[in-house]
């Protein structure tokens, strides 16, 4: 009962693809970087970087002053969704659960709960989603409230209880990029349910409703395709041609639209007018299965009305388009078995934009590509057409890594044969300048303390001049000559030094506060260059410290990461061999299976031709005897 | 002979126009996931790789003392077309980027690209950006200026905001980080 899912997911996926993160003012420019990457498609360097800041910012002591605090719950956000856009479902989960089961508020882990459920929906993992949506307990987001019930009507319809999704479905009021989704899937679950006439009239509903997008175009086509098939299978053969006619001619169901309504004409008995829908069908892409049956549906309605001539031509151009056909499938099981689908699948001018896919087609000298769009349908062969374009890049990088990493040594290797002569000689000039440095900041310092003391503790013999010190000194010898001699000269001597000595102590005195201020301001101009000269000196250690960095220290690491891109590229290897050998099996199987239908085909168109003829012929000669 | 056709049941229909319908898993599905599973675990450690050749590549090529950044951004709902920016530092051309639609389309929606890095001494430079776009009404319009930054010990990170002359706005913001 857990079959029917991918219709009712197509809608969630459609939406989802819609809305990576943010748009926002930007904060911090390294998360701005990784939505730039994401924005462009490019999940990888996405994910590069906004791991790296996150890892970053988690190692902060103090993350509130970082500026992508601002960003956080966004950015944790991010990363799941760039995981997921990466096809990485299992790290996703992760990244989402941890925010789940971090300290955030009842918003930011509804939303988590939602994301998580949406990736387990994704996977298949329904029972995993059911408990991730259960989790979601008081305020919802206003932004996702339709999301969350949408998809918990999605998973309703997938673990078989349509009932439940139509009364979820019936509930959600969504806006314009939901709603075509919600009408389509609520006649869906309504049709499961077993309530086939409400099941039409809801459908019917959904084909009517205003569309503003391709997405919202293609889904309101999809409703009246499948109401009018409903209608069809029905007998309401009026009716259905009615949905029908409103597919866009356009639009990805047109080929289909077009079949039935010219089946629909021809049930009514109407064959003229299922001429209409099967002429322009047969004029279109051959390598569509509903253009190929209206090769064969088109003589067929000839042949109802009697036009059995113009039925033979249109069976011979059948048979024409068939054996055409088969060779191209022929041609195409030989191309791929010699390597050539997996060259075109990597060659870079396919895959400029999103239209990549059907651009594919159009690739001169790639037949192995003509049925790819119906391969294409299927998810998992989506999955593993992407995987194995994911791998090249890998493989791409991994190879490109592998010069850079030689870049480096050489690098490296470069700036040790700079640097290692010179270095020796600077180191000796460095320790020689450095110990001069420490000699002069000490006898700073001891000034320093010096003038400090004297703040509390005048001292005016420290502040004298040189003259004054020698003066001072003289006058001691002279004391210390004249002795205790009491003589008449010695006595007028000794009252001369006194004299002196007291003119000397007058001017140490009553100069001191003036000189301790201009010691001070010396003292303090000598700051600016004492700065300047620690200034230099730490540029000169950074810069010492730098050349030895850039050199040494690094040959482990980079051995290290040599290994591992090495190790990556040969697993990368493998996995492309394995991947690509699983898309060439299901791609020849799936072209054995078209190539068997239109062998059928042309079978049919053989005997339909020689039919037509005998028909032809019949009429003519009844015309005739006639 | 030809009826059989027309049996195209409503379930074929879903399932040939959007994947309705799942049968049971066959090998080649089940293998196709393991594979998947295998493929997300390289990729895992392939980003792993990448981180620390990042890290690596920042450390040996544009040490912090030496590392500055430069960041474009354009002002918010300013429908401006950027076309090129050419980028000088001190009367040095470091950078000359012509922006495709994906990268406009990007910087529309709030990305921020990062133009340049590269080294500078710690001290004051001159930074000259030059801006070439298209204004809204389809004229040319063509914008330079001349701004200082000084460069510290620390990585030096600056933004440029860009902004069409009939925003309002200055055409081009030069912020810090």
């Amino acid at each position: 009962m857990r079959a029917r899912h991918h219709l009712a997911g197509l809608g969630l996926a459609l939406v989802f693809a819609a809305c990576p993160a943010v748009g926002a003012d930007v904060n911090d420019l390294y998360f701005g970087e990784a939505l730039y990457h994401a924005y462009q498609g490019q999940y990888f360097e996405a994910l590069q970087r906004l791991d790296t800041e996150l890892a970053m910012y988690h190692g902060l002591d103090e993350p509130d002053l970082d500026t992508l605090h601002y960003h956080i719950n966004n950015a944790e956000f991010s990363v799941g969704d760039f995981e997921l856009y990466y096809r990485m479902h299992r790290r996703a989960g992760r990244a989402i659960k941890a925010v789940l089961e971090g300290a955030v508020d009842e918003n930011v882990r509804n939303e988590a709960a939602f994301r998580l459920a949406r990736i387990h929906f994704q996977k298949d993992q329904l029972d995993d989603a059911q408990s991730a949506l259960a989790r979601i307990q008081g305020a919802v987001p206003e932004g996702i409230q339709n999301d969350v019930e949408f998809l918990r009507a999605n998973i309703d319809m997938a673990t078989g209880r349509p009932a439940e999704a139509v009364t979820v479905l019936q509930q959600v009021h969504a806006d314009e990029s939901l709603s075509g989704f919600v009408a389509y899937n609520l006649g869906i679950a309504l049709m499961q349910d077993g309530r086939a006439q409400e099941a039409i009239e809801q459908l019917d509903k959904a084909g009517r409703m205003p569309a503003g997008d391709d997405a919202g175009l293609a889904i309101r086509d999809k409703a009246n395709l499948v109401v009018g098939s409903m209608l069809f299978e029905s007998g309401d053969f009026e009716r259905a041609k009615q949905s029908l006619d409103r597919v866009r001619l356009e639009g990805p169901f047109s080929n289909q639209a077009l079949l039935r309504a010219g089946w629909a004409e021809d049930s009514a008995k109407q064959y003229d007018r299922a001429l209409v829908p099967w002429s322009l069908l047969v004029d279109r892409e051959p390598t569509d299965v509903a253009v190929q049956e209206a090769m064969l549906a088109l003589p067929h309605a000839y042949g109802s009305l009697n036009l059995h001539g113009r039925a033979a031509i249109g069976y011979g151009r059948a048979l024409e388009l068939f054996s055409n056909q088969i060779e191209r499938v022929d041609a195409s099981i030989i191309s791929i078995r010699e390597g050539r689908f997996l060259n075109a699948l990597i060659r870079e001018e396919s895959r400029q934009d999103k239209g990549w896919v059907i651009r594919l087609r159009s690739l001169p000298d790639a037949p192995e590509t003509y049925y790819l769009m119906e391969l294409m349908a299927s998810h998992d062969f989506q999955t593993a057409l992407q995987n194995y374009l994911d791998l090249e890049d890998l493989r791409s990088k991994l190879i490109a890594w592998k010069t850079s990493l030689d870049s480096f040594d050489d690098l490296i290797r470069l700036r040790a044969t700079n640097y290692e002569p010179l270095l020796p000689a600077v180191d000796a000039q460095f320790r020689e300048l450095d110990s001069r440095i420490r000699l002069r900041l000490e006898q700073r310092k001891h000034l320093a303390d010096r003038l400090q003391a004297m703040l509390t503790a005048p001292r005016p013999d420290s502040l004298a001049t040189a003259d004054e010190r020698i003066a001072g000194e003289r006058l001691a010898l002279i004391e210390k000559q004249l002795g205790d001699s009491d003589g008449p000269d010695a006595l007028a001597l000794r009252q001369r030094v006194a004299r002196l000595r007291g003119a000397l102590t007058w001017r140490l005195e009553t100069e001191y506060h003036k000189r301790l201020t201009e010691a001070h301001e010396h003292l303090h101009a000598l700051n600016a260059d004492v700065d300047a000269l620690t200034r230099q000196y730490e540029a000169f250690v950074r810069t010492r410290q730098a050349a030895t960095h850039s050199y040494v220290g690094y040959d482990a690491q980079i051995g290290q990461l040599r290994e591992r891109a090495g190790d990556a590229l040969q697993r990368v290897n493998t996995l492309m061999a394995r991947q690509g050998h699983m898309i060439e099996v299901v791609a020849i199987t799936q072209l054995d299976a078209r190539r068997e239908r239109l062998v059928a085909q042309q079978t049919q168109a053989r005997y339909a031709v020689a039919d037509s003829y005998d028909r032809a012929a019949r009429a003519q000669a009844d015309g005739e005897s006639q | 002979m030809l009826f059989h056709i027309r049996s195209v049941s409503l379930g074929l229909l879903l399932c040939l126009g959007g994947a309705y319908g799942r049968a049971a898993e066959t090998s080649d599905q089940k293998q196709m996931r393991g594979l998947d599973e295998q493929v997300q675990e390289v990729k895992s450690d392939v980003l792993s790789i990448a981180q620390e050749l990042s890290r690596l590549e920042e450390k040996l090529l544009y040490p912090s003392g030496t590392e500055v950044a430069v960041f474009i951004l354009l002002a918010k709902g300013d429908p401006v077309r950027v076309d090129a920016v050419r980028l000088q530092i001190d009367g040095q051309l470091v950078a000359h980027y012509i922006y495709s639609f994906k990268e406009l389309d990007a910087l529309r929606k709030g990305g921020v690209q990062r133009l340049y890095i590269g080294n500078v001494a710690t001290g004051d430079h001159q930074l000259e950006v030059l801006v070439d776009g298209k204004l809204e009404s389809g004229a040319d319009f063509s914008h330079s200026e001349h701004f200082s930054f000084r460069k510290e010990v620390k990585p030096k990170l600056v933004g440029l905001t860009l902004a069409g002359p009939d925003s309002g706005n200055a055409p081009i913001a030069l912020g810090e980080w």
